[in-house]
């Protein structure tokens, strides 16, 4: 029971950082209907450039999403502007899948040129310490992580409901030409969406680095887990988006202590599958339709 | 015989007569080693055509049954003994029908889901089946790999020479299947299903079953590619059999060249795997080569995402317009009268 309690708590601390990456990327998708395949990719890129601030300029890996967060905002409006908005037509979503998966291998190739593909980790002093809490080990850094995970998702969340931007974004959700007759702007909603689930990624990733040790291949890995996420969760909803992450992440740390660590990553896969048979539109998703 | 059909069996069997020279031609191993590369692409870029091009459902979990079929002739040469030299060949047909129905269980329930969310369930599936490659280590032996017998009866200047023309049949093959389906009702069903799968559930297409049928077929052609490319390297390893790289190689030849066209993937495959493998050596395997493979899947998708196909096809129709329109005294004429 104490073993399973322990891999319960690490595996909500680790699903809140997912639930962080997966929020870009769903709420990419409900706006633009664009999956952004780069998001893993974009991930490792944000761990890269922490992980540099922090060997040359001993920069603290959290401190360092203050710099990090904004940088990739404006890549992320650079790459909706130049890749995502000149793709047109009714393949538009599905071409803006192979659009964004050419850029993941792009960014993928940049990272090994400049920083070879060794295996590396941001370790900070604290990177090992953690906290006796009524008889369970919790690392200080997945807390830490966990909470800068929770603050930015707040602010999202806020951003989202409380701002004149945030309605625009919602009424682009739910009803795209309604939104665009009644004045939203919606070339402008787009690209600013996407510079913010990038934005997202980049948070994510200059944490990423403190909790994993991560080379250029990495986001592979992340990025098949935050698909599974967001399709679990339903695509396009946020909050579903947040439930899967955190319940990946259990379900990965029971598994791993209970079964095997290797059947881990695999036993999400199997609870997804599972899930698509009996509800096909995901836990909070619509039924997409062909259109 | 209408002319269309005459001049498509030409165009195939010239085609055919080109492939097959071509390795009793070249005799520089490191040729047909390209040519065995670029078929081996062209049928996996047929076959990925056969089902998402016909469909519109873009699969990406296609290589995933690549490996499937590469890892199902390995075991089999570790415990059923299929024999050696030319025999191996004969059990593909039983690789690839075998793997299509295994594979259809989970077909059936990716395809419950709709176009975005099935191209994110196949793209899990490859990692899935990458995974279990790699954990299943009394059937797979894990990251450390299979090993396949070497054949020994090839020679070794025409060592690759079998290994190709096998390519060249599977590529064939696929062409041969298309064609047939474009031809025939399950074409039109999965055409209607591409345009508007509701309005086609309610005109009574049967939809899952035409579906299904696309894919099985796709993926028994996928998993006999695999076969080959396993007996030809004679090593296999999770990474490389169940390759993004490969898969997004496969989709950017089918687009290059036209999606839900007949020869557009092959195309695709000789144009891109020449330079493909040019630019490798080149750049040598180093980092680089990614960028510049992104480069290109960029440049195609946004400057020409219709394929060379239809691009050609509209030349050639604007072409002919024009010419008869210089010629053209009859409307001239008509529009006098009126």
């Amino acid at each position: 029971m104490h073993e399973i309690v322990q891999a319960l708590i690490l595996g909500v601390l680790t699903g809140g950082v997912y639930a962080l990456m997966a929020s870009g990327l769903t709420l990419v998708f409900g706006i633009m209907r664009v999956i952004n395949v780069a998001q893993g990719a974009l991930v490792i890129l944000a761990a890269y450039l922490s992980y540099a601030l922090f060997s040359h300029l001993h920069i603290d890996p959290f401190l360092s999403i203050l710099f990090i967060t904004p940088a990739m905002f404006v890549l992320g409006v650079v790459v909706q502007l130049v890749f995502v908005r000149s793709l047109r037509g009714p393949d538009a979503s599905e071409l803006s899948l192979l659009v964004t998966w050419a850029l993941a291998l792009g960014i993928e190739g940049v990272l090994s040129v400049v920083f070879k593909t060794t295996y590396r980790a941001t370790n900070p002093s604290y990177a090992d310490r953690s906290w006796d809490i009524f008889g369970y080990q919790v690392s200080v850094v997945r807390v830490l992580a966990f909470c800068a995970s929770a603050v930015l998702l707040g602010l999202l969340s806020l951003l989202l409901t409380r701002t004149r931007f945030g309605r625009s974004v919602r009424a682009t959700v739910q009803n795209p030409t309604a939104a665009t007759l009644l004045g939203v702007d919606a070339d402008r909603v787009r690209t600013l969406s996407f510079g913010l689930g990038v934005s997202m990624a980049a948070a994510a990733g200059a944490v990423y680095g403190v909790l994993y040790p991560f080379n250029p291949g990495s986001h592979y890995d992340l990025i098949s887990r935050l698909l599974s996420i967001v399709v679990l969760g339903g695509l396009g909803s946020l909050g579903g988006a947040v439930v899967a992450a955190l319940a990946m992440g259990a379900i990965e740390a029971v598994v791993a202590v209970e079964i095997s660590p290797t059947w881990a990553a695999f036993s999400f896969f199997v609870v997804l599958i599972v899930f698509l048979l009996v509800r096909p539109q995901g836990i909070f998703g619509l039924r997409e339709r062909t259109l | 015989m209408s002319r269309g059909t005459a001049a498509g069996l030409a165009r195939g069997a010239a085609f055919a007569a080109i492939g097959i020279a071509f390795p009793f031609v070249v005799h520089a191993a490191w040729i047909v080693n390209i040519g065995v590369l670029t078929l081996m692409y062209a049928a996996l870029a047929t076959a990925w055509n056969l089902f998402s091009g016909y469909t519109g459902y873009i699969s990406l979990g296609q290589v995933a049954f690549f490996g499937l079929g590469a890892y199902t002739l390995a075991v089999a040469f570790e415990h059923f003994g299929i024999g050696s030299g030319y025999n191996p060949f004969w059990a593909l047909p039983l690789v690839g029908a075998g793997v299509a129905f295994a594979s259809l269980p989970v077909a059936w329930i990716a395809l419950r889901t709709r176009h975005m969310t099935f191209a994110i369930v196949t793209l899990t599936l490859l990692f899935v089946v990458q995974q279990l490659a790699f954990n299943l280590h009394s059937v797979t032996h894990g990251s450390s790999g299979l090993m396949l017998p070497t054949p020994t009866t090839f020679g070794i200047d025409t060592y690759d020479r079998p290994f190709y023309l096998a390519m060249l049949g599977l590529v064939l093959l696929g062409l041969g299947l298309c064609w047939l389906v474009l031809r025939s009702k399950l074409g039109l069903m999965l055409l209607a299903i591409r345009e508007d799968e509701e309005k086609a559930r309610g005109l009574g297409v049967r939809v899952t079953g035409a579906k299904l049928i696309a894919w099985w077929l796709s993926i028994a052609l996928t998993a006999m590619v695999g076969g080959v490319w396993a007996y030809y390297l004679t090593f296999i390893y999770p990474e490389s059999s169940v390759d993004p790289l490969v898969m997004i190689g496969a989709v950017l030849m089918t687009f290059l060249g036209g999606r839900g066209t007949l020869w557009g993937p092959t195309i695709g495959a000789l144009v891109l795997v020449p330079a493909q493998q040019y630019t490798l050596t080149r750049l040598g395997a180093s980092e680089w080569y990614l960028v510049a493979y992104a480069a290109v899947f960029v440049v195609v998708l946004l400057l020409l995402p219709r394929g060379i196909v239809p691009s050609l096809r509209d030349l050639v129709v604007r072409l002919r317009e024009r010419r008869r329109t210089r010629r053209g005294p009859v409307i001239r004429r008509e529009a006098a009268a009126r």
